[in-house]
């Protein structure tokens, strides 16, 4: 637990701006976050910066004038678990009819 | 392979820059949902043997793809020796150096069976998250040896220390469960160290499970790469003496000839991309050199543990298993 935190200073700008800290994640999680929130319609601005590239965090940063900024980033954690998933099934699948080919051929 | 149906969105290599097809406005505008991409991915396995496997990702994002190949290389588990006891070393290399040496051995055990040491954990160990080796060898002279020998196989005895003379010892039930050559290392000609007579090694090694990006001896790939697929198209004829240019110009197997001494585009695939045909005026205008944007193709070469394709799909479960905890956080406030 606590590997997610909020940083201070939104106060005053209401539920839809937040800059969000990950511990122990990097470009991976941050980037591929990145591109799916940003390319949600209501989102005005998304970004990512790792401040010090000794400490392992990440600062994630969602700005919407219409939705809460962690309801935005937990459907983009859940969309990014789904492209997994469906990532997941299509390599199985594709594996388990490469193989069968190849059992075929010899 | 591609589908034809497909409009490929492409990236124009010309000879000072790259340039984006004008119609493509995939990167920039696009809204993300998630059956417009389920309906855009495409995944195709070309090539899976010792060498690696090569498989096709096809319409994602570089972020995802860039993520897949960055968990391959440092989120992946695999088991590697951490701690070396050093009883005796009276080999010429030092113990620091022999210590290094040892933690890049690859091992063959399968890291999805053994847990990772937590804080509390012994320096011992367990039998679930430590694997523990010996590795005791004594250089002698060969008694047999005549005195006008020089070949040092002749004269010495273990005088070269390679990675088969590592010796498993099972902790606790281990046994009864793995075998020497399930969990030990993965190749047994791996020089270690060299002796003379008199010199002697005595180790302890300790094995544990850790990620790549504390070590890279944790890494389970010896490489995860992607690259672009290129596209060649020909926009007028060449042939005679151009044409053998033209194929000279490309990686070899990419541009045929045919009978009619006229060049045409056997398998862009494999081409290296090199933008050698701009050197020749009388043939710079002839050919477009592209990448198409979405279409990745990823070569994952295993040190041996596991398989690539496991590899992959865990790389995969780990960025889902990263999702799946931050979701869980976010619900639990």
């Amino acid at each position: 637990m606590g590997a997610l935190a909020e940083l201070a200073g939104d106060e005053k700008n209401g539920e839809g701006s937040r800059t969000f800290v990950f511990m122990n994640e990097g470009h991976t999680l941050g980037n591929a976050l990145k591109t799916i929130i940003s390319r949600y319609p209501e989102v005005d601005f998304c970004g990512y910066t790792i401040p010090h590239p000794t400490e392992q965090k990440l600062h994630f940063r969602i700005q919407s004038h219409r939705d809460r900024a962690v309801d935005i980033l937990k459907r983009g954690l859940e969309d990014l678990e789904a492209l997994c998933d469906h990532t997941i099934v299509t390599f199985e699948t594709e594996m388990n009819n490469f193989n069968a080919m190849k059992v075929e051929n010899t | 392979m591609s589908n034809s149906r497909r409009k490929e969105p492409l990236l124009y290599m010309e000879e000072y820059r790259v340039k984006q097809d004008p119609q493509d406005y995939g990167l920039a505008d696009e809204v993300f949902n998630m059956e417009v991409f389920k309906s855009k991915l495409q995944i195709a396995i070309v090539r899976n043997d010792e060498d690696g496997l090569e498989f096709d990702l096809i319409g994602v994002y570089p972020a995802i793809a860039n993520a897949f190949r960055r968990l391959m290389l440092s989120d992946v588990p695999s088991m590697a020796i951490e701690k070396v006891y050093i009883y005796n070393n009276t080999s010429i290399i030092q113990d620091e150096v022999l210590a290094h040496r040892m933690g890049l051995l690859p091992l063959r055990a399968d890291p999805r069976l053994f847990a990772y040491r937590t804080e509390e954990s012994t320096e011992t160990g367990t039998e679930q998250d430590t694997l523990e080796f010996e590795l005791k060898v004594k250089c002698t002279r060969r008694k047999d040896a005549g005195k006008d020998q020089s070949n040092f196989d002749d004269i010495y005895k273990n005088h070269k220390v390679y990675s088969g003379h590592l010796k498993w010892l099972p902790k606790g039930k281990q046994a009864q469960i793995y075998t020497e050559t399930g969990v030990g290392c993965i190749h047994d000609d791996i020089l270690i160290a060299q002796l003379r007579p008199g010199h002697e090694l005595d180790l302890r090694l300790v094995a544990v499970k850790g990620l790549g990006r504390d070590h890279a001896k944790f890494s389970p790939v010896a490489t995860a790469t992607y690259r672009l697929l290129p596209q060649i198209k020909l926009n007028r004829e060449v042939s005679g003496k151009d044409a053998y240019l033209l194929q000279s110009c490309f990686s070899p197997g990419v541009i045929g000839i045919d009978e009619n001494e006229c060049a045409y585009v056997k398998d862009a695939r494999y081409d290296s991309c090199s933008r050698n045909v701009y050197r020749y005026p009388q043939i710079n205008d002839s050919v477009t050199l592209a990448r198409v944007r979405d279409h990745y193709i990823f070569t994952v070469e295993s040190v041996g543990a596991l398989k690539p394709e496991v590899i992959f799909l865990e790389a995969v479960k780990v960025l889902k298993k990263k999702c799946r905890s931050f979701i869980d956080e976010i619900e639990a406030e």
